[in-house]
């Protein structure tokens, strides 16, 4: 499938260089080779600053008093800076709680998908067991199934269970995917069986094995795992909306969302709220690119 | 599928009266196999039961009714609207993204300095919250507050538009917002795949005098055939499930005109609390993003075959 392919490859694309048509060129023309390739450059330069145009609008509408928006929405840099955006959001909203809900269910669940998945994982590279391959097709067709369907029965299941609006309810339904057991068996299968056999030589357990052989080896794909999942259920929506009814145990997206429908909102709380919300994915990106690059052009985030 | 591998050989078969044995492989899968069949597997089963049912939260029978909420799914012009709204938002973002992407993408290939810094602009919106970038935009087009309107009134636009509240433009405002969002990822599919282009394919084509139009015609394109159906597949998919744009920049409306089939689902099964009919509805979604699926891999198998 393609997402080998990809997966080599990206890493390639950000950090090589890369000249596949060669062009005889000095390195100035061959920036603006032609006209009509300087204006091609020019169009990509003002989609860029257009992509990053709202972005900028938010943190200035953050930090900036409302009177000030009011007067002049067509300035992006606040004429007068204030942080009281910030402070009413904290007030309105109990903004702490909201992040560490948020933290909680997208690190939980993250931490414990990457163990669940790696484990099984392992024992579908690694061991043999019967009903093996049955049991990977079975994994394999959950695939295909859209996340909707499964949402009303997982609902009641919970609602009996009475883990609507707890911890529990958010993390443990989401805490294995298929796909992450599909990409770690792939990637553990390429590591060298001499590894396994010289460990179990040395009197290695299968535990050991995993733990110590395996886990330690695999490093990049686990790193690239982690940031995706996460940053994909820090960002998640109708599923933390549906299981958290109540307002202490929402996440960020579900409650800002919520926050923003109600009438006569305050501007600079809700962008403060939107600011603050997107940092801690926007730093990691930022820090840890390549991971994010690696692990998006693999799985398509969601 | 290349996933698919032969079981290993075994030698021979393992002596009929040996004991059983417990294979400590069925530990490392048990928390993913208990998590799945609880979760996944189970849910399955009676979601496709339920949407046989009349299945109400809070009544207390639950009459089995056969096909009949797939019948009134036919008949219900608001579920139409929905799927139309869906189809719509699905076809223009998935082809705005394979189009734009693969222009930015093309100029942005070389690894410089500065297309790696419009590569990272293009890219950022991908990784932030569809809610949170939603409420962003809807703000951001506001007819009070908004940037947009406020620079086309400077612009000399006398009564700019109100994109969100009108019915004829709402819905390609959400369009132009998810291709926003969602641009850089193409883009980022299709750096990777043209990097997999061998430099000499270029070369001879340039000694056979072909130009950059020619060559990314007749070289690079026909390559990346394999990234392209990965990025339209992905962008097909979250297309035709739209939720979280429409939440959050207008709730379905203004009357309808922006309600997808999981923003009706979501209205049926967790507002409404009609459990069995948004259980009809998911599985027609499935049934369409399994075909719509099928099509598109058919499609790029049949080209790659001549």
């Amino acid at each position: 499938m393609t997402t080998d392919t990809s997966q080599r490859s990206i890493t390639a694309s950000v950090s090589r260089d890369e000249d596949g048509s060669p062009l005889p060129l000095p390195r100035v023309l061959r920036l603006f080779g032609s006209l009509g390739g300087a204006a091609a450059w020019l169009v990509v330069i003002a989609g860029a600053l257009g992509i990053l145009l709202p972005f900028a609008w938010m943190l200035g509408v953050a930090f900036r008093t409302n009177a000030d928006l009011y007067a002049d929405p067509a300035r992006i840099v606040p004429d007068q800076w204030t942080l009281h955006g910030v402070r009413a959001v904290l007030d309105q909203l109990p903004f702490t709680q909201l992040i560490v809900n948020t933290f909680v269910f997208a690190g939980g669940t993250t931490l414990l998908l990457l163990l669940f998945d790696s484990m099984t994982a392992f024992a579908l590279a690694r061991l043999r067991f019967r009903g093996q391959n049955v049991i990977f097709l079975l994994i394999l067709a959950t695939l295909m199934v859209p996340f909707q369907i499964t949402l009303v029965p997982v609902f009641l299941t919970l609602f009996h269970l009475g883990w609507l609006n707890s911890y529990q309810g958010l993390i443990l339904p989401r805490a294995t995917s298929a796909l992450g057991i599909f990409l770690l068996r792939q990637s553990f299968r390429q590591l060298p069986r001499e590894l396994d056999e010289a460990a179990r030589i040395d009197g290695a357990g299968s535990f050991t094995v995993y733990w110590r052989i395996i886990l330690p080896n695999s490093k990049p794909i686990l790193a690239t795992l982690f940031i995706i999942q996460f940053a994909a259920l820090w960002n998640d929506f109708l599923w933390p909306l549906v299981i958290s009814s109540l307002t202490r145990m929402q996440t960020l997206p579900a409650a800002l969302t919520l926050f923003s429908s109600q009438s006569g909102v305050d501007h600079a709380a809700l962008m403060a709220g939107a600011a603050i919300s997107l940092t801690p994915l926007a730093l990691a990106f930022l820090l840890l690119q390549r991971f994010f690059v690696q692990g998006v052009a693999t799985t398509g985030l969601k | 599928m290349a996933v698919l591998h032969p079981p290993p050989a075994r030698a021979g078969r393992p002596p009929r009266r040996r004991r059983w044995r417990f294979n400590s492989a069925y530990l490392f899968i048990a928390p993913s196999l208990v998590l799945i069949a609880v979760f996944i597997a189970e849910p399955i089963v009676q979601s496709g039961w339920m949407s046989l049912h009349d299945w109400t939260i809070g009544s207390s029978d639950n009459p089995f009714v056969g096909l009949g909420n797939y019948t009134a799914l036919w008949h219900d012009s608001r579920f139409w609207n929905a799927l139309r709204v869906t189809v719509v938002y699905t076809a223009a973002v998935t082809v705005g993204q394979v189009v734009l992407g693969l222009a930015i993408a093309a100029r942005l290939r070389r690894t410089t300095w500065y297309s790696s810094l419009l590569r990272t602009a293009y890219f950022f919106p991908y990784i932030a919250s569809l809610v949170v970038v939603g409420v962003i935009w809807k703000f951001l087009l506001d007819p009070q507050v908004g940037l947009i309107n406020a620079w086309l009134s400077d612009l000399g636009v006398s009564s700019p538009p109100n994109w969100l509240q009108s019915t004829s433009l709402a819905l390609p405002t959400v369009i132009a917002v998810g291709l926003w969002k969602n641009v850089g990822f193409t883009m980022i599919v299709l750096l990777a795949g043209m990097q997999q282009v061998p430099a000499d394919l270029y070369e001879a084509a340039t000694l056979d005098g072909a130009g950059p139009w020619r060559r990314f015609l007749h070289v690079t394109l026909p390559a990346l055939r394999p990234s392209l159906l990965f990025t339209s597949l992905i962008a097909t998919v979250t297309g035709l499930q739209l939720f979280d744009l429409v939440f959050a920049m207008t709730g379905g409306g203004p009357i309808f005109s922006t309600e997808s089939v999981v923003m009706y689902l979501y209205q049926k099964g967790f507002v409404e609390f009609d459990m069995g009919y948004a259980s009809a509805i998911a599985w027609v979604l499935f049934v369409i993003i399994l075909a719509v699926s099928a099509v598109q891999l058919r499609v790029a198998r049949y080209r790659d075959d001549d």
